[in-house]
């Protein structure tokens, strides 16, 4: 076995007998997300590399530490990439953080999100086991499909070791338009677009302009950027419109730039997770669309109360995604039998209660 | 087996039960019940100790509770297709059908959502979506009778899963029941839930977490059109290859399926669908869009597969030739059956790269246990059903029958597969997954299932095999486990 893996593996292990929380680590590029990190801190950046990469076969199996930028460049290199566009909060995030956050970028409406796109992962349970669930192959219902509830588990279940991602071919073809739309008249026309056959594949609304990314063969974007343009849009050069999409996949657009600063004076930054045809939803502050409606971001200082009533009236639900001070919970609470089941699956995989405490719920 | 012992726990649930249900939603005479002893896997037969029928979600939950109370293990069924033994009844168990559950609840055009009772056929949600140019995209050949809710247990697959996905990736939120009847959702009809993605869990858990009645899922709209190439090949490895090559192209086909020699044969006998009877492999192999974007990846896929050493291809000039290229595809196993007395259906997964070695894996196994095989593949997705052709009257072909099915698993497994890629455990693989998975990991998803039915009583005894069942199985275990007999008897 790897050296740098054997030693991961003798540190949860001391841990787990010791009942010694653990902080799992990537680039740390995400530490502000989730509830407030506690323990001692595992690095996972010793276990790096590619352990496996078939472009026919459209997957990678990849070690946790391994930096995403690198990851990508080597897809990127066979025209191949990461459909859910996951973002880079900072440099130096990890394969293993990206999908322990579960987060994805712009694209995730049309493209599906990080848990979609996971085939298989190594778990080091908290007791120090390695053990293997899915696999590399597209198709696979042999048992529970435990390693996608990896995916947005921040670390909880265990720490994953390697990790096996379903790519895809880059589309040959991108195009961005622009839309003077007030918010109900973009939620409008995202959801009649979302119903008609064309290669919509991103969106974002924000100060009554919407943009909306196509990509897909080219003739198809090619037909839909004329149809767009007789409905009023305008097509956006791709020198403009590519820094834009990076901007926002990685929150470092000028709303989100905006959104950190109001965080240092106590105006936190929510997500709110909705149907997409939710009408427009009506709270002081700031508002970015994503997701062709079903994804808002609010910076704003209502009571935490007020955003979540918000979140879920429109049949959703609300994360506390940035804050200065974490006051509420971060994540909307769950209904009594299933967090009787996060309990009841935290105690099994993690008896010590070593990994992450508290990251998801506290008291988990 | 009626002994009195089962004759006295029957009469006890019947009378726990009755107060709860219509008297024609509860059925325990024998031949009342007798239908419901095998889903799709008729080797496994075992008649329940009683079948409900409820109406209403209130009954259901009421059921589940009143058998919890007793500890009566429930096993929950939909329309019957399943092909491992899922909905196998239990012989102290009552068959919870959820037949009745067939309205489809709400269809929203504008967000692209169905919100369907579990009980509601595949093909009927796309019927009900087609009104508004949308569908569901996953497509199971069974769909023409299998439910959404043994879609959501199984996480079904289809022909075009490479492109649109699995259940799983088409499906938002679940509702229904806890083992202990307590109402429980996961996922939402936004793209995601709180907490540990668990919907992702219960998809494809076969009955063994919770009781789905009422599922949200997607649907998308309806592609223009799709054309499809049929390709010969003279030799099955280059078939293979064209499939690598496809893909190493940057195309997604929307379907992309592969047939060898005894199966072209078979299936041409049935549907005359006009396949070239010389090839050795042929390929189908679809695109769906906008009539500009099916032209641009039609001629690339056509380019890659005469690149590849096609020898023939033809494109589908119409909706007629088309559906006729699927015809023989899709009539696969009844065109086996004419041509054998039984035959057993394999459903592994492979890496895409071995399709060529496993079938020449296959054609080895044929001389060795001196039976035949026909091949139908998901090639796209590396989902394999060879059929082993059999008569199940001789023993000896049942015995040579078992083990050419484990020899297969089993290869599939060392070439880095999985035994199951979308026809689910039941009891028919429970052998296999000792194979694929070590004790340690059959010990963590055995908690898993505590975490979700602590008192056991959802589909007992499926999908993960007990520690000792492994055991026992790999005493039997000749050669890495060609043996795959187990207590269960087979036929």
């Amino acid at each position: 076995m790897n050296p740098n893996l054997a030693r991961l593996i003798d540190q949860v292990r001391t841990a787990h007998q010791a009942h010694e929380p653990l902080e799992i680590r990537g680039g740390g590029t995400k530490a502000f997300y989730g509830e407030a990190p506690v323990g001692r801190v595992l690095d996972t950046r010793v276990h790096v590399g590619i352990v496996s990469y078939q472009p026919t076969e459209l997957v990678a199996t990849v070690s946790c530490g391994t930096p995403l930028a690198e990851l990508e460049a080597a897809l990127a290199q066979n025209n191949q990439g990461l459909a859910f566009e996951p973002p880079h909060f900072a440099e130096g995030g990890t394969v293993g953080g990206m999908v322990a956050a579960g987060l994805s970028g712009p694209s995730r409406a049309t493209a599906g999100a990080v848990r979609d796109h996971v085939l298989g992962a190594t778990l080091l349970d908290g007791r120090g086991e390695l053990m293997q669930f899915g696999g590399e192959v597209m198709k696979n219902v042999a048992g529970y499909d435990v390693s996608r509830v990896l995916a947005g588990s921040l670390g909880t279940l265990g720490l994953l070791v390697d990790v096996s991602l379903k790519v895809l071919p880059v589309a040959p073809s991108t195009a961005t338009l622009r839309f003077p739309f007030s918010e109900s008249s973009a939620l409008a026309h995202l959801n009649k677009w979302g119903g008609q056959p064309l290669p919509l594949n991103a969106s974002a609304w924000w100060g009554d302009t919407l943009l909306v990314r196509l990509r897909g063969a080219r003739a198809a974007v090619q037909t839909a950027v004329a149809t767009f343009r007789n409905t009023g849009g305008e097509l956006v050069e791709p020198a403009q419109a590519s820094p834009f999409w990076e901007g926002l996949r990685n929150q470092t657009d000028q709303f989100f730039e905006n959104a950190m600063v109001a965080t240092a004076r106590d105006t936190p930054l929510w997500r709110l997770s909705v149907p997409q045809t939710a009408p427009p939803i009506v709270l002081p502050g700031e508002q970015l669309i994503e997701w062709h409606g079903a994804q808002r971001w609010w910076s704003t200082p209502a009571p935490a109360a007020e955003v979540r009533r918000a979140a879920e009236g429109a049949g959703g639900h609300a994360t506390l995604f940035r804050a200065r001070a974490k006051s509420v919970d971060v994540f909307t609470p769950l209904t009594p039998p299933v967090m009787a089941i996060h309990r009841s699956l935290k105690q099994s995989f993690d008896p010590a209660g070593v990994f992450n405490p508290g990251r998801l719920y506290p008291g988990l | 087996m009626n002994t009195p012992d089962r004759g006295r726990r029957q009469a006890q649930v019947i009378s726990a039960l009755q107060p709860l249900l219509p008297a024609h939603a509860l059925l325990w005479q024998h031949e009342d019940t007798v239908p419901y002893e095998c889903d799709g896997l008729t080797a496994y037969r075992q008649v329940p100790l009683l079948v409900a029928l409820p109406e209403t979600s209130g009954q259901v939950a009421a059921v589940l509770k009143a058998c919890h109370a007793l500890k009566v293990p429930v096993v929950v069924r939909g329309a019957g297709t399943g092909l491992s033994g899922g909905a196998l009844p239990h012989e102290l168990g009552v068959t919870l059908s959820l037949a009745k559950f067939n309205r489809i609840v709400h269809i929203d055009a504008i967000g692209r959502t169905a919100i369907v009772q579990c009980g509601v056929r595949n093909l009927a949600i796309s019927e009900a979506a087609a009104p508004h140019g949308l569908y569901y995209a996953p497509d199971p050949s069974s769909q023409i009778a299998c439910t959404i809710g043994g879609n959501v247990a199984e996480n079904s697959g289809g022909v075009h899963c490479l492109k649109y996905g699995l259940t799983l990736h088409n499906v938002l939120g679940v509702r229904g029941f806890t083992a202990a009847g307590e109402p429980v959702a996961f996922g939402s009809a936004a793209l995601d839930a709180p907490g540990l993605d668990l919907l992702a869990l219960v998809v494809g858990s076969e009955g063994m977490l919770a009781v789905i009645t009422e599922v949200t899922v997607k649907l998308l709209p309806k592609p223009v059109m799709a054309r499809c190439i049929m390709a010969s090949f003279d030799d099955p490895r280059k078939a293979g290859n064209a499939v690598a090559g496809v893909i190493a192209a940057g195309l997604v086909p929307a379907g992309l399926e592969m047939m060898d020699k005894p199966m072209i044969a078979a299936v041409e006998a049935f549907v005359h669908a006009g396949y070239d009877l010389d090839a050795q492999a042929i390929l189908l192999c679809e695109s769906d869009g906008t009539p500009e974007e099916v032209d641009e990846e039609i001629d690339r896929m056509l380019r890659v597969l005469m690149d590849s050493g096609a020898t023939h291809v033809e494109v589908s000039q119409d909706e007629a030739q088309r559906l006729r290229f699927w015809s023989g595809r899709k009539n696969a196993f009844p065109a086996s059956g004419r041509i054998s007395p039984d035959y057993m259906c394999m459903d592994s997964t492979i890496p895409r790269r071995r399709l060529a070695d496993m079938l020449q894996a296959i054609a080895v196994m044929e001389t060795k246990y001196g039976l035949r095989c026909a091949n139908v593949f998901h090639a796209g997705d590396g989902n394999l059903h060879p059929l082993i052709l059999y008569d199940a009257e001789d023993p000896d072909q049942l015995r040579r029958c078992e083990l050419f099915g484990a020899d297969i698993l089993e290869t599939s497994v060392r070439m880095g597969g999985t035994v199951t890629g979308e026809h689910g455990v039941g009891v028919e693989k429970l052998s296999s997954m000792c194979v694929q998975f070590s004790p340690a990991e059959r010990e963590r998803m055995l908690a898993l299932k505590h975490a979700f039915d602590p008192s056991g009583l959802l589909n007992p005894g499926k999908v993960i095999p007990t520690l000792a069942r492994c055991a026992e199985y790999g005493k039997m275990h000749v050669r890495r486990g060609l043996l795959a007999f187990s207590e269960i008897p087979r036929f």
